[in-house]
Order: structure tokens, then C-alpha cells, then sequence
């Protein structure tokens, strides 16, 4: 069970956390709405939550739980620029199909 | 693909449910549009990286419209139909435009409601029309780096825009299909993005010295509320004066004497606003200019530079002034506008203050920043106990009443949006139409305020004075706009305006206005006392000689009749005296000499009212 991010995830988190001025890292996970039935959180993680499993990655914590994770296990966040528009991209090998957006997703 | 941002704990949206709002500064000679993603505000550049968009506009007969960089390439080729600075002309009306400079090259027309369009080989275009060119064009680079349709922006506006400006500001955003969250004033959105709302209490400078343009404003930040205590400035100061003064001090020191072309001139302006540049980081700077090589070190710089910097300074202690502030009594001190970068500036401005001024944020950007937190907070993107933050009005409102006189009925720095009514009555029997004065100002005569509309409410059932209920509601709403409606309550009949004045005024103006009212304070109270006065015999001397020429043969006789007379007479006299405790003894003289008359008239009506009936039949009717 793992999660990775590349070096440009991993500059910019650690630049929000700065700016953001507290927090302990990163919380990816999972959850169940939009069109194809699942889609990602992506937040700030104030307090680590008992159950919680956590990946270091260079300066940046990630943050995980236990449900969340058998939907991500073997994703890669990264941070991509396209022309203007600028964000965080999970890689997840575990997904089948996405809506047409990429906002939610089947596994 | 969708990219995701970083949410608060808690807060990730929905999939579809992104909202995306931004902040937009829109600037005299640039403009900028910033947002907030993974929390963090940042300005949107545009492809070439390029954050600036410089405030220009150049239209073309065939409409074809270019905006920014590419339309400034005009401006030396086609004047007339490069519009620059358009932010000077909105909500202004002709006779404004004259006072801002004949050395303009537009040819002006006047549009619609009297504000002013300027003349281009595309037809005529208001200031409004060109602004909304450039808010499309920093719309659009939002959009695309959002990557879909905006949910609404917030648009700076300087604190001293009155409601016709920040209308036409308004109106521009709704011509580039933006909606406005709010429209904020550029000192507020400054101490805003260094997070100065969050500090509870305290009094903010915010020392704005842009290229063309100096602003300085004193806030006061008191329960999540911005009051502007005072504002003032130069609108024709800023950094091109010292790159002026810069380029001079090389003409001396090379000998060349003033008759350079313009590609000299533009050259020599060029070297020497990047030797100031350079000057922020190092002692002294090589110049090669128009065969000319020297140096500048910071000491000439700054003898150069500060008969200019005096004035701003002088500025800030005027308006300090103004405000009844110590030096010693500012919190925090904000820069704004790229000419703060000059180290000079930021320790002239600290010994003034007696404080060391915020820098950190790149003071080209931070209104932008300080606007897209703003518009992140009221689009939802954060959790709602963060920020509520609230303007305030600069000049109270309110309406003109008899003999002259401006009832206030929201007055200056209640805080917005606010809704507030008052009822009237009609002054003559059988009025039908009350004509509604909308009036802006401190003052107490309608002469010495600003007029901002009128309207009339129409169809009032005909009843005898005092007996209509006129309610007239001011409503001001989170942006500064005034809507204003009358509505009598017997019958219901209804008018409203919405106020679109046709003309504005300046910060200069406003600071004149509030300083006058403190001036004439005192006159003031005496006129609007001898006003009154004069509005309540004019009543009496009405009411009076109706009943006379009604009642007065028949219930009085010849001698209480001439009695009656000479008071009125008297009374009339002493009416256009200026002494309003002298026209209030008269009054109250005419009302004791008349009160037998009154009483007798009551008697008569009554017994009118009650021959031919039996007791019985009044029994019954109680």
C-alpha cells in the first residue's frame, strides 16, 4: 500500500501549507457522490485522525484513511500546468472510468 | 482533465460544484484579476506570464477592438482612438470632463444621460463601453485558468468613487457579463490581503503612489468593519514625475539642452526609470544615455526625488488632519502601487507614520489579492465565520424638505448594505404630488448638497394637509448603490428611482464637502432653525387666513377680526427676518390671539354636525 507525489506536488504543498501559516499536511482521500459514484478530496489536515495512515514525502505529509485508501492505493499526485489553468491531478491505477470532466470516477 | 485545488478541512466540493470567483483591480493605468486556489491568492497571468494588463483600449473602424500591451502599441500612432485612463471618466458627466485637462487628445460627445463618449473611428464609446473591454479581456484569462465560467467577481473601486462612479463600474462589469460579488475600495482590499480585518481593531494608512496617481487613506478597522476616516492625494503625482526628475538631472549633467524629439525623450525616460529600478537594490547605478555615460548613486536620487516625496508626505498630514490623528495613533501602514518599491519612499514614509510599512506583498498586486480573498469568502469557498466585511458610506443621504432644508435619512458611515425609512406628510390640502429630492452632503441647506435625482409620487388621494403618510425608504446595497422609494400608505399608490447620477465627484470634493460642514457648522444650525420657523408661520399664516376668509365675518366681530389681521400681517413681516426666535415668539403670539377663533370654529362645526339629529340616533352612533 502506497502513495507517492511528484516533486511538483510536493513544491507547491509545501508552499500553500506556508502560506496558509498551520497544518501538518496533506489528506487524500475518497468519497461517494458525483455522476460516476466516487470523487477525491484533496484538503489541509489541521489534526491526524487516529486511523489515519500517513506517507512522507520529502517536506510534505500525506494523509490517509483507511477506506479512502483501498480506492488510492498506488496513486501518484501531481501538479500540472495547462496553459493557464493550474492544479492538483491524481494518477490512480485503479480506475476503470471517469465522467467526461475527470471530476468523478468508478473504480 | 480537471485540476483539484487544496480545501479547508472539510470544505472539498462537490464534483461540478467548484465556484470560482475572482478579484479584479481595475486600475488607471493597469488592471489585474487574482484568485485564490489551494488557498493561497495569486494575480492570473496571461500567456506570455505578463500579470500587469495595461488599462488601455484601441478601437478600429472596421470594430475590430485590441486591449492592453497591444492596443498601448497605438497610442502613439493613433491618439484618438487609444483610450487611455478611462477610469478618470467614469460616472463623470461633461462639464467634469472639462476640469480633468484640455490636454487630452479625445474629442468628446455627450451620451446618454449626460456622461460623456468619446468620439473614435468605431462610433462613439463611453467610458463604461471601454472599461468592459477590459474586464472581458481579464474575464476571459480568469476563465481560462479556472478552467470554466466565473461565479462573480469583486472590483475595486478608489475609496472616494461616489455612487455614480461605482455605478458606471458596475454598469461596465454587467456589459462584460461578470456579476459583481461587491465592489471594494482599494485601500480596504490592500489591508485586507495582509490580513489586517483579521486584527480585531485599529487604524490603517494605506499610502498609494501608483505611475500617474497618489491616493492616501486612513481606515478604521473596528468589529470586521472598514470606515474611511479620510482620504486624499494628487491626482497628478507619481513615479513618472521622478523618472521626470531623473531624466532632467542627465540633461544637466550631459548639457543637452530641451529641445529633444520625442524618440530622445522616450529613450532618456526609459534610462532613467531603470536607474531608479536598479537603485532599490544596489548604491549606485552606470547611466549611458544619448551618448552621455555617469553615474547615479542613491544620495542624488534621493535629493532628486524627495521635493516629491515631500508632497505626498505633506498629503498624508492633511489628511491626518482631517481624520483628528496623530501620527502616533496609525496601527499599520500599507504600501501600494509599484513606486513604493523606492527605498526612499518606504523611509520617508516610516518616519512620518513612526512606523515600518508593510511591504511583503508586491505592491502592484496587493488590491487584487486583498479583492480575490474577499470574493473567495462571498462566493462560499470558505467556512462563513472567516470574514463578513462591510463598507461603510462616505456622505450621508437623504432629501430635501420644506423651505430648503436636507433631512438626512442615512447618514455618513453607517455601515452597508442598509435600509432605512421615514414617513412624510403632505403641506397643502388637497395635495395630490410630492416631488422627492434625493440629495448627497453633510450640509444643511439642499443649495450646499449634492443633488443625486428626482422623482414625484403621483395620485395621492386629496385629503387635508398632514393627513397623507408618505413613506420614503433609502436602501443602500452592499456595493454603495442607492435605491429610493415612496409609497403613500392610505392608498398605496408607489414611485421609485434607482440613482444613476449623471455626474460625479472627486475625493478632493468630498474632502471639501465634509470640511465645509465642520466649517459652517454652526450657520448651519442657525439656517436650518430659521428654516423651520419660516416653513411653520408659512403653515400658520395659511391655515389662518383660509379660516378667516371662511369663518371670520360670521363668528367674529369687527374688532377680534382686526386683531387677527394685523398678527398675520405682522407675522408675514416678520417672516422674512432672519431672526428665528423672533418669528417663533410671532407664531406663538398668532396662535394664542387665534385660539378663541378656534374654539368658537370647533363649536360651530360641531353643532352643525349635530343639527337635525335626535339624541337618540348620536346615542346610537357611539
Amino acid at each position: 500500500m502506497a502513495i507517492t507525489m511528484t516533486q511538483a506536488a510536493e513544491q507547491h504543498i509545501t508552499r500553500h501549507l506556508a502560506h496558509r501559516g498551520h497544518g501538518i499536511g496533506i489528506r487524500l482521500g475518497v468519497k461517494t457522490t458525483g455522476c460516476s459514484g466516487l470523487s477525491y478530496v484533496l484538503e489541509f489536515v489541521d489534526d491526524q485522525q487516529p486511523e489515519d495512515t500517513v506517507f512522507d514525502c520529502g517536506d510534505a505529509k500525506l494523509f490517509v484513511d483507511p477506506k479512502s485508501l483501498a480506492y488510492l492505493d498506488g496513486t501518484e499526485l501531481d501538479f500540472v500546468k495547462e496553459g493557464l489553468n493550474e492544479g492538483f491531478q491524481f494518477n490512480n491505477p485503479n480506475v476503470k472510468e471517469e465522467c467526461g470532466c475527470g471530476e468523478s470516477f468508478h473504480i | 482533465m480537471v485540476l483539484l485545488q487544496i480545501s479547508e478541512p472539510g470544505q472539498s466540493p462537490e464534483p461540478h460544484q467548484r465556484r470560482r470567483a475572482v478579484g479584479i483591480d481595475l486600475g488607471t493605468t493597469n488592471s489585474l484579476v487574482a484568485t485564490v486556489r489551494s488557498g493561497t491568492p495569486e494575480t492570473l497571468p496571461d500567456n506570455e506570464d505578463r500579470h500587469l494588463l495595461p488599462s488601455v483600449v484601441h478601437y478600429e473602424a472596421d470594430q475590430n477592438i485590441s486591449i492592453g500591451y497591444e492596443a498601448l502599441e497605438w497610442a502613439g500612432r493613433d491618439a484618438l482612438n487609444t483610450l487611455i485612463s478611462v477610469k478618470r471618466f467614469m460616472g463623470r458627466g461633461t462639464t467634469d470632463i472639462k476640469t480633468l485637462g484640455d490636454q487630452l487628445p479625445y474629442q468628446f460627445v455627450s451620451g446618454e444621460s449626460g456622461m460623456p463618449s468619446f468620439r473614435t473611428s468605431a462610433g462613439d464609446i463611453s467610458p463604461v463601453a471601454a472599461s468592459a473591454e477590459i474586464l472581458r479581456a481579464l474575464v476571459e484569462r480568469a476563465e481560462s485558468a479556472l478552467d470554466g465560467p466565473l461565479d462573480g467577481a469583486v472590483i475595486t473601486v478608489p475609496a472616494y468613487f461616489d455612487e455614480a462612479q461605482r455605478q458606471a463600474t458596475k454598469d461596465a462589469a454587467t456589459l462584460a457579463g461578470v456579476k459583481v460579488l461587491r465592489l471594494l475600495s482599494e485601500p480596504t482590499a490592500a489591508a485586507v490581503a495582509y490580513g489586517l480585518d483579521q486584527g480585531g481593531e485599529g487604524v490603517i494608512a494605506v499610502y498609494d503612489l501608483g505611475g500617474g496617481t497618489f491616493d492616501i487613506s486612513l481606515l478604521r478597522l473596528s468589529r470586521g468593519v472598514f470606515e474611511v476616516l479620510a482620504t486624499g492625494g494628487d491626482s497628478a503625482l507619481g513615479g513618472d514625475d521622478f523618472d521626470r526628475a531623473i531624466a532632467q538631472w542627465c540633461c544637466e549633467q550631459a548639457g543637452l539642452g530641451s529641445d529633444l524629439d520625442p524618440q530622445q525623450q522616450r529613450q532618456l525616460m526609459s534610462a532613467a526609470r531603470q536607474a531608479k529600478e536598479a537603485l532599490a537594490e544596489q548604491e549606485s547605478v552606470a547611466m549611458d544615455v544619448l551618448g552621455w555615460q555617469g553615474s547615479l548613486d542613491r544620495h542624488t536620487l534621493n535629493t532628486l526625488v524627495d521635493p516629491l516625496i515631500d508632497k505626498t508626505l505633506r498629503a498624508c498630514r492633511r489628511s491626518l488632519r482631517d481624520a483628528e490623528l496623530d501620527s502616533d495613533e496609525i496601527d499599520a501602514v500599507v504600501m501600494v502601487g509599484g513606486s513604493t518599491r523606492m527605498l526612499r519612499v518606504r523611509e520617508r514614509v516610516e518616519e512620518t507614520f513612526k512606523r515600518e510599512p508593510l511591504v511583503n506583498i508586491d505592491p502592484d498586486r496587493v488590491v487584487a489579492i486583498g479583492a480575490a480573498l474577499q470574493a473567495d469568502v462571498l462566493v462560499g469557498n470558505k467556512p462563513g465565520d472567516e470574514m463578513l466585511l462591510l463598507d461603510v458610506i462616505p456622505l450621508s443621504l437623504g432629501l430635501e424638505t420644506m423651505g430648503g432644508l436636507m433631512e438626512k435619512i442615512i447618514h455618513r458611515n453607517t455601515t452597508i448594505p442598509v435600509a432605512k425609512a421615514q414617513d412624510f406628510t403632505t403641506f397643502k390640502d388637497g395635495q395630490t404630488a410630492m416631488a422627492i429630492h434625493v440629495l448627497q452632503g453633510e450640509r444643511e441647506l439642499v443649495s450646499d448638497c449634492r443633488s443625486l435625482a428626482r422623482f414625484e409620487l403621483r395620485g395621492i388621494p386629496p385629503m387635508v394637509a398632514g393627513a397623507a403618510k408618505i413613506r420614503v425608504k433609502f436602501q443602500v446595497d452592499a456595493d454603495g448603490l442607492l435605491n429610493v422609494s415612496a409609497k403613500e400608505l392610505t392608498s398605496g399608490v408607489e414611485a421609485h428611482v434607482e440613482v444613476k447620477p449623471s455626474y460625479g465627484l472627486n475625493d478632493k470634493e468630498v474632502t471639501r464637502m465634509l470640511r465645509e460642514s465642520y466649517t459652517h457648522a454652526r450657520d448651519d444650525m442657525q439656517l436650518r432653525a430659521l428654516r423651520e420657523q419660516q416653513v411653520e408661520a408659512d403653515r400658520l399664516y395659511e391655515d389662518l387666513s383660509a379660516a378667516l376668509a371662511q369663518d371670520g365675518k360670521v363668528l367674529l366681530n369687527e374688532k377680534e377680526y382686526h386683531c387677527l389681521e394685523v398678527a398675520l400681517d405682522d407675522l408675514r413681516n416678520v417672516r422674512e427676518s432672519s431672526n428665528h426666535r423672533e418669528i417663533a415668539r410671532h407664531i406663538e403670539t398668532v396662535s394664542k390671539t387665534s385660539e378663541d377663533f378656534a374654539a368658537r370654529r370647533m363649536d360651530a362645526s360641531i353643532k352643525k354636525a349635530l343639527a337635525g339629529h335626535s339624541l337618540d340616533e348620536i346615542d346610537k352612533g357611539l
